[in-house]
């Protein structure tokens, strides 16, 4: 893992300013001659830079193993892969845990909220840095995907292809809803956020699945042969979130949680540039923006609207949706579907 | 697609036109005119398979059911809309007919003619659902939800402001070189073939 130190302070969306941020990243495979075969990936929600082990398929397998690599649909071999912790995220770039130079205590609260396009314009600094005018491609999926949307929007120039898989140009209703539980559960137990935090988690976690595939998974499986007529841990599915929440504690933070969280609610292209069609009207971009089937979180109709407001401004767009009975976490589980669809797209010379 | 249908196809786009494909399958339609005539394309499809298809050789397209419209499009924003082989799978043909109009200056429609003399016959000797090289399924598993013939979609066109600037018959091998007047097509030819405009004065 690298780490990249700006030189100059990140104005924020806020209003409010960084004067000095780290921005941690991994890179994998070469940058060719002319700097023209980079791909930036984005991270989701609890992601890191740590996209893929190109050394290894056991040993410490990146967030995105299948994806990133040798051979592999976004290809090592060919392509240069950058990917960087997000700012205001716990994995070595600045955020709340990260220590305020003018205090030289963590930040915690007295971080500034940060927002989707405040992370993007830390990662093009990263990408100045590294000497990279082009990217060749920018792709993420959920708030991964929010990245690519607002890079495709922010540094139109910057990119020729964009592939945003399982997110939207606004986070629904009821997904916002569901973000503001998992936040209010963190702020409700202030002496103990993680608490809130593995709480946070087992919300999330069912937002990420489906009923199909918590079903089929756990159905009402009981991990005794009868009810127990008590308060103790009895259901499969039980047992399973209590994991989820305290396999998250120990490798998350619950302040960081909150801010991303938040970056996430407030990302919302058509209140930011008035309608989707002034969001992406300077757009130049090929994109491919692929939904999954069972997503209830980012369901297809806010990614296809995303693609009929592309078509009508005459953008070059493939819009798909992959068939997955397994929610929104579809995106990081083997999809021979998915796989295709990202080596066709950037394989395609059109 | 049947070579013979898409190299009649391919001669009715003219060079550089703008195309949108509606159900383009495998995107070969596309890409054929977008090698010989030098046109940009876009398609649509259902099923995922094409869509992979289409990405790999470079077509843009998009994922989605015909029977949803076309609301994305802009007005007039294609030169040419073509529905090959699929209205008889549309749940409303007469709206995306219009829908076609409305985003392209031209349509061309491609369809199996239903009233070709051996479906009348193989019903007339037979009595059951006719099945033939053009129409090759069982009543009871065809994707076809309805069928039509040359006649009824002249009819269709005239009722709905729709005028018809081209009728190409196809026909098959054998009948290819015999000058068969234009008025027997709706009995003699086995697809029909339309280039259609939105009509001015309707």
């Amino acid at each position: 893992m690298y780490k990249f130190t700006s030189q100059s302070p990140l104005a924020l969306s806020s209003g409010k300013h960084l004067k000095t941020y780290e921005i941690a990243y991994e890179t994998y495979g070469k940058l060719n001659a002319d700097h023209s075969n980079a791909i930036l990936i984005c991270h989701a929600l609890s992601g890191d830079a740590h996209a893929s082990n190109p050394e290894s398929e056991t040993e410490n397998p990146g967030w995105w193993q299948l994806m990133v690599g040798p051979e592999k649909p976004i290809d090592t071999n060919r392509f240069f892969v950058i990917c960087t912790n997000v700012l205001g995220s716990c994995y070595g770039s600045t955020g709340p845990t990260s220590l305020d130079p003018d205090t030289h205590k963590q930040y915690q609260l007295s971080f500034p909220v940060i927002t989707i396009e405040d992370m993007v314009n830390a990662q093009a600094a990263l990408i100045d840095h590294l000497d990279i005018q082009t990217l060749f491609a920018v792709v993420g999926g959920s708030m991964g995907g929010m990245q690519t949307l607002q890079w495709s929007i922010s540094h139109p120039n910057r990119l020729k292809k964009a592939i945003v898989i399982a997110a939207a140009a606004q986070l629904g209703p009821q997904s916002l809803a569901f973000n503001t539980i998992g936040r209010e559960a963190i702020q409700a137990t202030p002496e103990t956020p993680n608490i809130g935090l593995a709480i946070a988690r087992m919300i999330g976690h069912i937002t990420y699945r489906s009923d199909e595939s918590i079903g089929t998974k756990f159905g009402r499986k009981l991990q005794e042969a009868d009810y127990g007529y008590g308060f103790s841990t009895e259901f499969e599915i039980e047992s399973y979130l209590k994991y989820q929440g305290e396999k998250f504690i120990n490798r998350f933070d619950a302040t960081t949680y909150l801010y991303l969280s938040k970056a996430m609610s407030y990302f919302d292209l058509i209140k930011s540039y008035g309608s989707l069609e002034s969001a992406f009207k300077n757009c130049t971009a090929q994109f491919l923006i692929m939904s999954i089937s069972s997503d209830w979180l980012y369901p297809s109709e806010q990614s296809k609207e995303m693609a009929k407001t592309l078509i009508k401004l005459n953008k070059t767009v493939t819009y798909c949706e992959i068939n997955s009975p397994h929610g929104h976490d579809s995106f990081l589980m083997e999809s021979n579907d998915l796989s295709t669809m990202i080596r066709s797209f950037l394989d395609s010379t059109s | 697609m049947n070579n013979y249908i898409k190299n009649k196809l391919i001669e009715q786009v003219p060079p550089h036109s703008k195309v949108l494909d509606l159900g383009c399958g495998d995107g070969d339609l596309l890409h054929t005119l977008k090698k010989q005539k030098q046109t940009s394309g876009y398609g649509i499809d259902i099923a995922i398979s094409n869509i992979i298809e289409c990405t790999r050789k470079g077509i843009s397209v998009y994922h989605g059911n015909l029977n949803e419209g076309l609301p994305g499009f802009a007005s007039q924003s294609y030169d040419i809309v073509i529905l090959s082989q699929t209205l008889q799978q549309i749940e409303d043909p007469k709206t995306l007919l219009l829908e076609m109009l409305r985003v392209g200056k031209q349509g061309i429609v491609t369809f199996p003619n239903f009233a070709y003399w051996k479906v009348r016959l193989h019903l007339l000797r037979h009595g059951i659902a006719p099945k033939t090289k053009q129409l090759p399924y069982e009543w009871y598993n065809t994707p076809n939800i309805r069928v039509l013939s040359i006649a009824d979609f002249k009819q269709l066109c005239q009722s709905v402001g729709i005028k018809i600037v081209k009728e190409i018959p196809l026909y098959t091998t054998s009948m290819k070189r015999l000058m068969l007047p234009k008025c027997l097509t709706n009995l003699l030819a086995p697809e029909g073939m339309f280039i259609i405009e939105k009509d001015g004065d309707a």
